[in-house]
């Protein structure tokens, strides 16, 4: 019987006609395609995306030079000078990240002890030239003072976790 | 010079005129067979589907054929120039020229000749030849396999093919298409030939080179197949070659099985509509059923590929030849 049910099946091929109606059920469903430039999908606040220096609300950059990012980058992209300014306070000269070396790994702004630099929800930053993509201090600087808020909603969000 | 006029230039005048009038379209419909197909494909898969440039994304075949033109013809050093570029030109051509017989009405045809269906066959036959001049002539390790597999799967299919036209031509005692279509004016071959109907439909499929029977460009071992090679305008000829035969086995189809230009049923509202217009609907289903089955079914291995074709089809579609002759002896319905 299972011999005469299997043959039966496959004569009039019952499978293929099954896959069918599936796939033909499926044309009428929800679209899950997001239209990309005009729709965007939810970002986790852990997301890593391009990198910002923050500074404090007073204006101070938040960065002491203390050079763990550049110790612990896996990818070497971080290059960091520093010496005592004017008021004697321990800050960069030079703070260099390139872009095309990084793997958004994140051990920077986990190193880092003053939240300095953050990977923001920032993934659209893609440049026409080489060149354009070698960071430094003042494009991240810049980048802080554009990003900061998303950035302190992420990072609060994600406190809890921490 | 009257003479010459109306015996020779005139006719020459319609015919080329006539051919105007089969080719413009039929280059519209395949430009809006792959904007169909991408369509269909995202449909089933839960996408949106080409939906820039232009309302619905309608104007996205035009883009691609303007990118397409744009490109540098790339002919690799290594290649035999004059075939490979015959090759794309033989390949669209072919798509072409079938078109010659098809009857789009009752007495609406290019070419009314004898051994019309003889003509198609033919012609679906020899698209072979664009494949393999393309593989050979692209000196190219996957164009060439990619060219091998195209050309035994194409001439395996072509066999059954050929067994399911005698089948028809059983029942209608004719090669002509239009006596063809005709002899279904009280029911469609696909009613009584069910069996051959699909048989003839899968080795379309086969012998249009879709899936599931797409070995020759098969990407995850070929790379792209016979047309590896190929870029710009050559490959766009190819690729309109391709839905130009899908379209014209989708004709066959339609005349062979699907009443050709006749309406489902011969009454009022139906009859009103005329035939043109009956004969592209019909093939457009018959499209959307090629579609269909590229969205549903993962591609044949090659050795099942063989098997379908000379174990399951060929004695089958030999057994229903027989059948219908013995049929139509006993019953004495054989056709005059």
């Amino acid at each position: 019987m299972a011999f005469l049910n299997h043959g039966v099946r496959t004569v009039f091929l019952v499978e293929l006609l099954k896959g069918m109606a599936l796939t033909f059920s499926y044309m009428f469903r929800r679209k899950v395609t997001l239209n990309y430039p005009h729709e965007k999908g939810p970002l986790s606040p852990r997301f890593r995306g391009e990198h910002v220096l923050r500074r404090y609300p007073n204006g101070e950059e938040r960065c002491i030079a203390c050079k763990l990012c550049e110790a612990i980058c896996p990818a070497q992209a971080i290059t960091i000078e520093a010496e005592p300014r004017a008021d004697g306070s321990r800050r960069t000269t030079r703070f260099d990240i390139d872009m095309t070396k990084c793997i958004y790994c994140g051990l920077c702004e986990e190193s880092c002890p003053v939240d300095a630099i953050v990977e923001g929800p920032n993934y659209e930053f893609a440049t026409e030239t080489r060149e354009e993509l070698l960071y430094n201090k003042e494009k991240l600087l810049a980048n802080g003072d554009r990003w900061e808020s998303a950035i302190a909603a992420d990072l609060a969000a994600d406190a809890p976790y921490r | 010079m009257a003479e010459l006029w109306t015996g020779y230039m005139l006719p020459t005048v319609i015919i080329v005129a006539q051919i105007i009038a089969i080719v413009v379209p039929l280059l519209f419909s395949v430009a809006y067979l792959t904007y169909a197909e991408r369509k269909v494909l995202a449909g089933m898969q839960l996408r949106k589907g080409p939906n820039v440039v232009g309302p619905f994304g309608l104007l996205q075949p035009m883009a691609d054929g303007i990118k397409l033109l744009f490109k540098e013809t790339v002919i690799p050093s290594g290649a035999n120039k004059v075939v490979f570029i015959a090759a794309p030109v033989v390949t669209f051509l072919l798509g072409l020229i079938g078109w010659a017989v098809i009857p789009f009405d009752d007495g609406m045809v290019l070419a009314d000749i004898n051994v019309g269906i003889l003509y198609l066959f033919a012609v679906s036959s020899l698209g072979v030849y664009g494949v393999i001049m393309a593989g050979w002539a692209s000196n190219s390790k996957y164009a060439f396999l990619g060219a091998l597999r195209s050309a035994a799967q194409m001439v395996s299919y072509e066999i059954s093919i050929g067994f399911v036209i005698v089948t028809v031509l059983l029942c209608v005692g004719s090669l002509n298409l239009t006596e063809i279509v005709r002899a279904q004016k009280d029911l469609w071959f696909a009613v009584p030939l069910l069996p051959m109907f699909v048989v003839f439909f899968v080795s379309g499929l086969a012998e249009t080179n879709r899936t599931p029977f797409d070995l020759p460009e098969a990407e995850a071992e070929l790379v792209a197949g016979f047309n590896v090679e190929y870029s710009s305008m050559p490959f766009a000829l190819f690729y309109l070659g391709e839905y130009a035969n899908m379209i014209l086995m989708s004709a066959m189809t339609t005349i062979l099985f699907l009443g050709g230009w006749l309406p489902p049923i011969d009454v009022a509202p139906f009859n009103w509509i005329p035939g043109p217009i009956w004969f592209a609907a019909k093939i457009a289903m018959v499209l959307f059923v090629f579609l269909w089955v590229r969205a549903t079914f993962p591609r044949y291995r090659y050795d099942q590929l063989m098997r379908l074709g000379w174990k399951v089809f060929l004695p089958l579609s030999l057994f229903w030849v027989f059948l219908t002759a013995g049929v139509l002896v006993a019953t004495g319905w054989v056709p005059k």
